[in-house]
C-alpha cells in the first residue's frame, strides 16, 4: 500500500495551533549528563507538582490536549552547560534555573509559575562578580558563543517529530527531492563549502561528488557516530538532542549520491543517543518521510540504526564499514576510498554526526547565510567539548575564527587553579582535537581557529575536545595520558601503530620516572615521525599528534625531566625530592606504616627523617600524611 | 593501438601494463621491496608497513595497496623511507622472542633475512610485553606467540585459501594475538591441520611440530626394524635445503641418505598410491555404474578428509572409501613385512616422509591402528627428513643415488603423480579408461587435467562414456564445490579435492620458499619422473599385481577393504560430550542430557535443566544419575531436546523428562 504523502505544511501548522494557547514551557535538559544528575526526576516532580496545584501540564503537544493556560513540560536533549545540571529553563521567563534538584521542583511551582516571581538560589551565579544571572543572555557561557547546529538541542523535544517539523525540520530533504538533482545538490554543497566535522576537514559536497559519479545502483550513506575522544560528546549530544536533523542530514545525502540505504553507527555507549536515534527513524518511517516514494517521488531511502562495540578505531571509515559488515573493526588501506568501494563493496558516503546536522540548516537557510559564518576556507560553526581547568565546562558552539582567547576567557570564564579559583596567570596550554590534536600555547590565543590554520601549527580541529591546562599539569603526563589512550586504542593491525604507539608510550614513562637520557628524546620523536608518516590509517597517522606538540611547545619542561631529573609542575613523583619538616611532624608513624622500602625512620611522637637513598619516591607518605608535613621539591 | 603505460620509478621510466598493484609493478623492474604481508595470492592487507613509496603529490603510501596511475612518479629508498623502514623492524625485533638460532624457522626467517638486509643495527627500543605460553595442542604445529609479528598472513590463509577461518585477531593495541576461536588451543578447534598457516608464515610464530628425536631412537634401537615410505612431492622439493632447484628429481640420494642413516628399508608411498588408484578407480566404477553415491570424491588428502567431516558430513558418503596411500602403505607394511622379514609385528617401525603436516594426524587416527599399534609409527616432513640429513653429516649433493627396495619400492609414474593437484584424476583416468573402454590407452597423459588453476573441470570421452572431473585444490574451492554438489547442481563423475595450493608439492612440510613458482617447478619434477618411468600406468605395476595375487585378493574384496579401506565420521560438532552438571557415583547411572544449544535455549531448555537438577536435588537421585548440558542435537525445530538414557524426546518438557527418568530408574534399580 502506497502511503499517502506527508504534508509538512499541516503538521506545522497542526502542531502550532496545539501551542498556541500554552501559557508557559519548561523545558528540563535530558541529555546525559542531566539524566545522570537526576533531571528525570525533576520531570516527574514538575509534572506532579503542577497538577497539584491545579494548573494544567501537558507533557506533548498535540490537537486532543488544546487546553487554555497549559503548562508544557518538554525534554531537551543538552543544553551544553552539563557542569551546572540538571538545567530547567522557563519560557517565554528566560529563566534558567541551575543544579536543580527534585525537592527545588514545589518552590519554582510556587514562586515562579504561580507567583511569577524567580528563585534567585537556583540561578546561575557568575563565579567572577558572584551577580546571579536570569538566563541563558545573561550568561558568558551562553551568551559568547553562537548556537546554530545545537540551537535546536537545546530547547526541542528530541522524541516529538513534529515539534522538529514545525521548526522547518524535513523541508530542505522535501525541497532537494522534489526540485534538485542530484547534481545540483552536490554542487550547493560544494559552494556551501562545509567541511567535515569528523576531523580530517574534508569537503563534504567533494566526498558527495566523487560518490555521485560512481556507476551503479546500490549506494550507501553511513552515519559516523562512533565518537571516541576521551571528552568529547558533541556527536552524542545532536543524536540526543535532535536526531531528527541528522536523519534529514541523511536524506540529503542520499538524493545527492542517489543511495537507498543508510546506516547510523552509534557507540553502545551512548544508550540515550541509540534509543533516541531509533525512535527518531522509526517515527519517519511511520510518517512516509523514509521508506519508498520520499514526498511523492519515486526515490526510496531506508535507515538501520547499528551499535557499535566501542572501538575508538572504529570512527575510522574503513574500520567503520568493516564493523557493519560484522568484521573485525580494522582499517583498510586507501584508496580503495569508500566513495569507490565502500560497505559492501559499494559507494558509500560517510558523514560525521554534526557535518549530517549542519545539512539541513545550509539548505534551509541558503548558502550565502550559512557562508556568512565562520571563515572563508572553514565557514560555518564548530562544536566543541571544552574540559578542563576553565570556570565553564560544557558543550560549546562558536564559528570558526573564533579565537582561543575567547574561548577560554569568555565562554570558559577563564583559568582555575588547583583550589578552582579563577586565575589567568595560570593558563598553561590548550590540547585541542583530543589523542589526535595539538597542543595550543599563549602564542597562539589570538589564532583564529580553523581547520587550515591548526593545521599550519601541528594540531588539527579533530572531533573538537578542547582541554585547558593550568601550570600544575606536567605535559609529560598529558602527553602520556593521550598515548596511553591510542595504544590501547590501536586496532593492532600496522606494526608502526601497535608497536610504535606502545613504545612511545614506555619512551615517556621512562622520561617520568627519571630513565631517560638526552638519547630518549631523540628516539621519541625519530619515532613519532615515523609513526606519522608510515602508519595505515588515521589513527596512527595522528597518534604522535600531542607528543609532537608537546615536545616543541614545552622543550624545556621534557629537558628538565630528562636532563635535570626535575617535574616542574611537580606531578612525577619519581622526580620529586621528600622532606619531612620537623616543625610540622607529629611522629604519628603513619608514613613509616605505609613506606615500602622503610625509608622513613623516628621515634613516635618525635619528628621523622626521610632517608633518601631508600626512598624510592613512591609519594605513598605524602599521602599517607594528615599534616601536610611533608613536602615535595623539585 | 594499446595506451603505452608508464610511471617513473626512482627517476627511470618503467612500463606497465595489468599488474595487480604498484608492488608487483617495482618488483617486475627488479627492486625487491621488503613485505611481510604481502602475498600475490592472499587479499591485501597493508599492515607491515616496509613496501612504502613515496609517491608525488601523493606522499607516503604502500605500494601494495594502490594501483599504477599513468605517469605516476615513485620513490623507493629515500632517506625518510628507509628510516621508517628501519624503525617499523626495530620495533618488531624489540618485543620478538630472539632465540633465532634455535628457532624452527631459523635461515628461513623473512623477519631474519630484513632485519640483515635493511641494515637494522642496534634495537633501540625495550621489550615491553610479557611472554605467553606457546600452544603445543597440535600434533601437527606448534604456535609460538612471541615470535608473531602479527602480519596477518596466516588468518588469511587459512580463511581465504582454505576457507576454514580457524585463528583470527584477538584483543586490541599490543595486546593483539592471533589465535584459534575462544583462545582455545589448535587441537580443540576446526584446524585441519594443512599448515598453510606455517607455510606463509615469515617467522617461526607456526612451524610443523618436529618428530625427529623419536625417530632417531628408534633408529638406534637394535630391535626395531625401520622403514621408512617416501611420498612422491618429497623427492621434488628436498633439494632446495640443499642449494638445488626446486623440481630436482632426487629420490636415489634419499635412499641413500635413509639407509646412511640406518633405516632398514626404503619404499616408496607411490607404490601404495598405485593401489589406491586400482582400488579407487574400481570404487568408482562400482558407484558409475549403479549411479550411487556420485561425485566420487577423493580421500588421500587428510586435510580435505577432516574438512569434509566438519563441515559437509551430510557427504561423506560420496567420499571415497580408500584409505590415503600412506595408510594403505602402513597397514600392508605391517601386514606382509613380519611374514617377510620374520620379525614381530610391533618390532616394525614405519616412518613415513611427507610434504604434509596433515599426514601426521592422520597416522593417529583410531581408524589406523590395530590393537594398539598404529600403521604409521612416525610423519616427519621434508624439512625434517633434510634437517636429519644435515644432522647427520651427509651431503646430498655428493651422495650416489641408490635403489628403493622391493616390493614395495616399485612404483608407476601413475603413483608419482600423485603428489600435484590433477595428479589422482589423471592415474585413476589412466586406469578407468582402459577399464571401459576395453581398449590399451597408447598415450596415458591427459595433460587437459594439469593445470594451476584452483577449480578446474575436464571432460573426458571414453568410447560411449562421458567422465566429467573436477579437480580443486585450496579447501575453499573445495567448499564451493561441496556446496554445488550438495543443491544437486553438480554433474561430475569425479572430483579430486587436495587441501594445499598446487597439491602434496605445495605442502607446509615442504622446504620454506616465498616464491610463488616454486609450486610449478616441483610439479614440473614430478611430471618429469613419470617421463622417466618405464610404466605410467598403476594396472601395470607387476609387484602390485602380485600383491593382488598372493595376498590381497581381488580389487575390493574382503581383504583388500580391511587393509586399504577405512570409514569416517561426522565431526560437524566439535564438543561431543557437553558439560557435565551432575555425576552421579553408583556404577549404574542414569544418563541424561539436555541440549543448550541456541534453538532449544530460546525455547527454554535452560530453565528445564535448572527444574530437572533441583528436581533430581529433591528427590535425592543425585548418586544414580549424569546429567549433562549439552550443544546442538540438530532437532532445533523439534526443542527442546532431551536424552533420557538411550530415548530421545522431542519437545520435551518437565513432566516429560520427568517421568521418563523415573520410568528408566525404576527400571535401573530392578536391574
Amino acid at each position: 500500500m502506497k502511503k499517502s504523502r506527508v504534508n509538512l505544511k499541516q503538521i506545522t501548522e497542526n502542531y502550532k495551533d496545539a501551542g498556541k494557547n500554552i501559557k508557559r514551557r519548561i523545558v528540563v535538559c535530558s541529555g546525559t549528563g542531566c539524566v545522570a544528575n537526576g533531571s528525570k526526576n525533576v520531570l516527574d516532580a514538575f509534572e506532579k507538582s503542577i497538577n497539584e496545584n491545579g494548573l494544567n501540564a501537558l507533557t506533548s503537544l498535540s490537537f486532543e490536549h488544546k487546553t487554555d493556560n497549559s503548562i508544557h513540560i518538554s525534554k531537551s536533549g543538552c543544553q551544553g552547560f552539563c557542569q551546572m545540571g540538571p538545567l530547567v529553563s522557563i519560557e517565554p521567563d528566560g529563566i534558567l534555573y541551575v543544579v536543580v534538584d527534585k525537592d527545588d521542583v514545589p518552590e519554582i511551582v510556587d514562586q515562579t509559575l504561580i507567583h511569577n516571581k524567580v528563585v534567585d538560589r537556583l540561578l546561575y551565579k557568575d563565579p567572577k562578580d558572584g551577580t546571579f544571572c536570569k538566563g541563558a543572555k545573561e550568561i558568558n557561557f551562553y551568551n559568547k558563543q553562537s548556537r546554530y547546529v545545537l540551537k535546536s538541542c537545546g530547547s526541542l523535544d528530541p522524541e516529538d517529530i513534529n515539534e522538529y517539523i514545525s521548526i522547518g525540520g524535513y523541508s530542505s530533504a522535501e525541497k532537494l527531492f522534489n526540485d534538485y538533482t542530484p547534481a545540483k545538490v552536490c554542487g550547493d554543497m560544494i559552494e556551501a563549502g562545509l567541511r567535515g566535522r569528523g576531523g580530517g576537514g574534508f569537503p563534504t559536497g567533494r566526498k558527495w561528488e566523487f560518490t555521485r559519479v560512481e556507476p551503479g545502483p546500490k549506494k550507501y550513506v553511513i552515519c559516523n557516530g562512533d565518537e571516541g575522544d576521551p571528552g568529547a560528546f558533541m556527536d552524542r549530544s545532536i543524536m540526543e538532542g535532535n536526531p531528527h536533523s541528522v536523519i534529514e542530514g541523511m536524506m540529503i545525502a542520499a538524493r545527492a549520491i542517489g543511495a537507498d540505504e543508510g546506516y547510523i553507527y552509534v557507540r553502545l555507549e551512548y544508550p540515550l543517543a541509540v534509543a533516541r536515534v531509533k525512535k527518531a527513524v522509526k517515527d519517519a518511517e511511520e510518517m512516509g518521510l523514509l521508506g519508498d516514494n520520499i514526498f511523492g517521488t519515486e526515490h526510496s531511502f531506508r535507515v538501520h540504526v547499528m551499535e557499535g562495540a566501542g572501538a575508538f578505531v572504529c570512527g575510522e571509515e574503513t574500520a567503520l564499514i568493516a564493523s557493519i559488515e560484522g568484521k573485525r573493526g580494522m582499517p583498510q588501506p586507501k584508496p580503495p576510498f569508500p566513495a569507490q568501494s565502500g560497505l559492501y563493496g559499494k559507494p558509500t558516503v560517510i558523514n560525521n554526526v554534526e557535518t549530517l546536522a549542519t545539512v539541513p540548516l545550509i539548505f534551509r537557510d541558503g548558502i550565502e547565510n550559512y557562508r556568512s559564518k565562520g571563515t572563508d576556507t572553514s565557514p560555518g560553526t564548530k562544536t566543541f567539548a571544552l574540559t578542563g581547568h576553565v570556570a565553564n565546562t560544557g558543550l560549546i558552539e562558536v564559528p570558526f575564527g573564533t579565537t582561543l582567547r575567547e574561548i577560554i576567557f569568555d565562554i570558559g570564564g577563564g583559568i582555575t587553579n588547583e583550589e578552582g579559583k579563577i586565575d589567568n596567570s595560570m593558563f598553561k596550554a590548550v590540547q585541542i582535537g583530543g589523542p589526535s590534536g595539538g597542543c595550543l600555547t599563549e602564542e597562539h590565543l589570538d589564532l583564529p581557529l580553523d581547520f587550515d590554520s591548526l593545521r599550519s601549527i601541528g594540531a588539527m580541529v579533530g572531533s573538537g575536545g578542547l582541554v585547558a591546562m593550568n601550570k600544575n599539569t606536567c605535559m609529560v603526563q598529558m602527553a602520556k595520558f593521550f598515548m596511553d589512550f591510542t595504544q590501547n586504542e590501536s586496532c593492532g593491525k600496522c606494526v608502526l601503530c601497535r608497536e610504535g604507539t606502545k613504545q612511545m608510550l614506555g619512551l615517556l614513562e621512562d622520561i617520568e620516572t627519571g630513565e631517560a637520557t638526552e638519547d630518549t628524546l631523540i628516539l621519541l620523536k625519530e619515532l613519532a615521525g615515523a609513526v606519522q608518516k608510515g602508519s595505515l590509517c588515521g589513527l596512527g597517522k595522528t597518534a604522535p599528534n600531542p607528543v609532537l606538540s608537546m615536545l616543541e611547545q614545552f622543550h624545556d619542561e621534557y629537558f628538565a625531566h630528562v636532563i635535570d631529573k626535575k617535574c616542574p609542575a611537580k606531578k612525577c613523583t619519581a622526580l620529586l625530592a621528600y622532606e619531612i619538616i620537623e616543625e610540622k611532624c607529629k611522629g604519628c608513624g603513619l608514613c613509616i606504616k605505609k613506606c615500602p622500602t622503610g625509608a622513613i625512620t623516628g621515634e613516635r611522637k618525635q619528628p621523622h627523617h626521610i632517608n633518601e637513598e631508600l626512598c624510592i619516591k613512591c609519594g605513598a607518605c605524602l599521602q599517607a600524611c594528615r599534616l601536610d608535613a611533608i613536602e615535595t621539591g623539585v | 593501438m594499446e595506451e603505452n603505460k608508464k610511471i617513473y620509478i626512482n627517476g627511470r621510466e618503467c612500463n606497465y601494463k595489468d599488474e595487480r598493484n604498484l608492488l608487483e609493478v617495482i618488483r617486475k623492474n627488479g627492486i625487491n621491496l621488503p613485505t611481510f604481508c604481502y602475498h600475490s595470492e592472499l587479499s591485501v592487507y597493508g599492515a607491515c608497513r616496509l613496501c612504502i613509496v613515496d609517491i608525488e603529490n601523493k606522499g607516503i603510501v604502500s605500494s601494495c595497496s594502490i594501483k599504477p596511475e599513468p605517469e605516476m612518479r615513485v620513490k623507493t629508498h629515500t632517506t625518510e623511507l628507509r628510516g621508517i623502514r628501519k624503525i617499523s623492524m626495530e620495533l618488531l625485533l624489540a618485543n620478538h622472542s630472539k632465540e633465532c638460532t634455535s628457532c624452527g624457522k631459523s635461515l628461513n626467517c623473512k623477519l631474519q633475512d630484513l632485519a640483515s638486509s635493511l641494515g637494522v643495527g642496534d634495537v633501540r627500543f625495550k621489550k615491553r610485553e610479557k611472554l605467553i605460553p606457546l600452544d603445543t595442542s597440535s600434533q601437527a604445529l606448534v604456535r609460538d606467540p612471541n615470535k608473531c609479528i602479527l602480519c596477518g598472513d596466516c588468518v588469511r590463509a587459512c580463511d581465504e585459501i582454505q576457507g576454514i577461518g580457524a585463528i583470527d585477531f584477538m584483543n586490541r593495541g599490543s595486546d593483539v594475538q592471533v589465535v584459534p576461536a575462544f583462545d582455545k588451543n589448535l587441537a580443540e578447534v576446526e584446524c585441519v591441520d594443512c599448515g598453510q598457516c606455517a607455510r606463509v608464515c615469515p617467522t617461526g610464530a607456526i612451524v610443523p611440530k618436529s618428530d625427529i628425536h623419536d625417530v632417531w631412537k628408534e633408529l638406534e634401537d637394535p630391535n626395531k626394524v625401520v622403514v621408512a615410505q617416501i611420498a612422491p612431492a618429497v623427492r621434488v622439493a628436498i633439494g632446495e635445503l640443499f642449494g638445488m632447484k626446486p623440481g630436482t628429481i632426487l629420490t636415489g640420494q634419499i635412499v641413500a641418505a635413509l639407509k646412511l642413516m640406518n633405516f632398514d628399508k626404503v619404499f616408496d608411498t607411490s607404490f601404495a598410491a598405485d593401489l589406491t588408484v586400482i582400488e579407487e578407480a574400481n570404487e568408482f566404477l562400482r558407484r558409475n555404474e549403479s549411479k550411487d553415491s556420485l561425485p566420487l570424491f577423493t580421500s588421500c588428502c587428510p586435510g580435505w578428509v577432516k574438512y569434509a567431516e566438519q563441515y559437509y558430513p551430510e557427504l561423506l558418503g560420496n567420499l571415497s572409501s580408500c584409505r590415503s596411500p600412506q595408510q594403505m602403505f602402513g597397514s600392508l607394511a605391517k601386514d606382509l613385512l613380519p611374514g617377510q622379514l620374520k620379525i614381530n609385528k610391533k618390532d616394525i617401525v614405519v616412518v613415513s616422509i611427507m610434504p604434509c603436516t596433515a599426514k601426521k594426524v592422520e597416522a593417529k587416527r583410531d581408524e589406523f591402528e590395530k590393537n594398539g599399534i598404529p600403521e604409521v609409527d612416525y610423519v616427519i616432513t621434508t624439512q625434517e627428513l633434510a634437517a636429519m640429513i644435515k644432522e647427520a653429516g651427509l651431503d646430498m649433493n655428493n651422495l650416489a643415488p641408490e635403489s628403493l627396495d622391493l616390493p614395495m619400492g616399485f612404483k608407476t609414474g601413475a603413483g608419482v603423480i600423485f603428489g600435484t593437484t590433477g595428479g589422482v584424476s589423471e592415474a585413476v583416468l589412466r586406469y578407468a579408461y582402459e577399464k571401459i573402454s576395453g581398449k590399451q590407452l597408447d598415450n596415458p597423459d591427459f595433460k587437459a587435467v594439469r593445470g594451476i588453476e584452483g577449480l578446474r573441470e575436464v571432460e573426458v570421452n571414453v568410447g560411449e562414456t562421458k567422465l566429467k572431473v573436477a579437480i580443486v585444490h585450496g579447501l575453499a574451492n573445495a567448499g564451493k564445490i561441496a556446496e554445488m554438489v550438495k543443491k544437486g547442481e553438480a554433474d561430475y563423475s569425479m572430483i579430486e579435492v587436495m587441501a594445499c595450493p598446487g597439491g602434496c608439492v605445495g605442502g607446509a612440510g615442504q622446504p620454506v620458499t616465498f616464491d610463488d613458482n616454486t609450486r610449478k617447478e616441483r610439479a614440473k619434477g614430478l611430471y618429469e619422473c613419470d617421463k622417466m618411468l618405464q610404466l605410467h600406468k598403476a594396472q601395470e605395476n607387476p609387484y602390485v599385481k602380485e600383491v593382488y595375487n598372493k595376498h590381497l585378493g581381488e580389487p575390493g574384496g574382503h581383504k583388500a577393504h580391511d587393509l586399504l579401506h577405512t570409514t569416517y565420521r561426522n565431526r560437524k560438532r566439535i564438543f561431543e560430550s557437553g558439560f557435565e552438571v551432575l555425576s552421579g557415583t553408583n556404577s549404574q547411572k542414569l544418563e541424561i542430557s539436555v541440549c543448550v544449544g541456541t534453538g532449544c535455549y530460546v525455547k527454554g531448555s535452560q530453565n528445564l535443566l535448572h527444574k530437572l537438577i533441583r528436581y533430581i536435588d529433591e528427590q535425592g537421585l543425585q548418586e544414580m544419575v549424569n546429567v549433562k548440558a549439552t550443544f546442538c542435537m540438530e532437532n532445533c525445530d523439534k526443542g527442546p531436546s532431551v536424552t533420557v538414557g538411550d530415548n530421545l524426546i522431542y519437545a520435551c518438557n518437565f513432566e516429560k523428562a520427568v517421568s521418563e527418568i523415573n520410568e528408566k530408574l525404576t527400571v535401573l534399580k530392578v536391574d
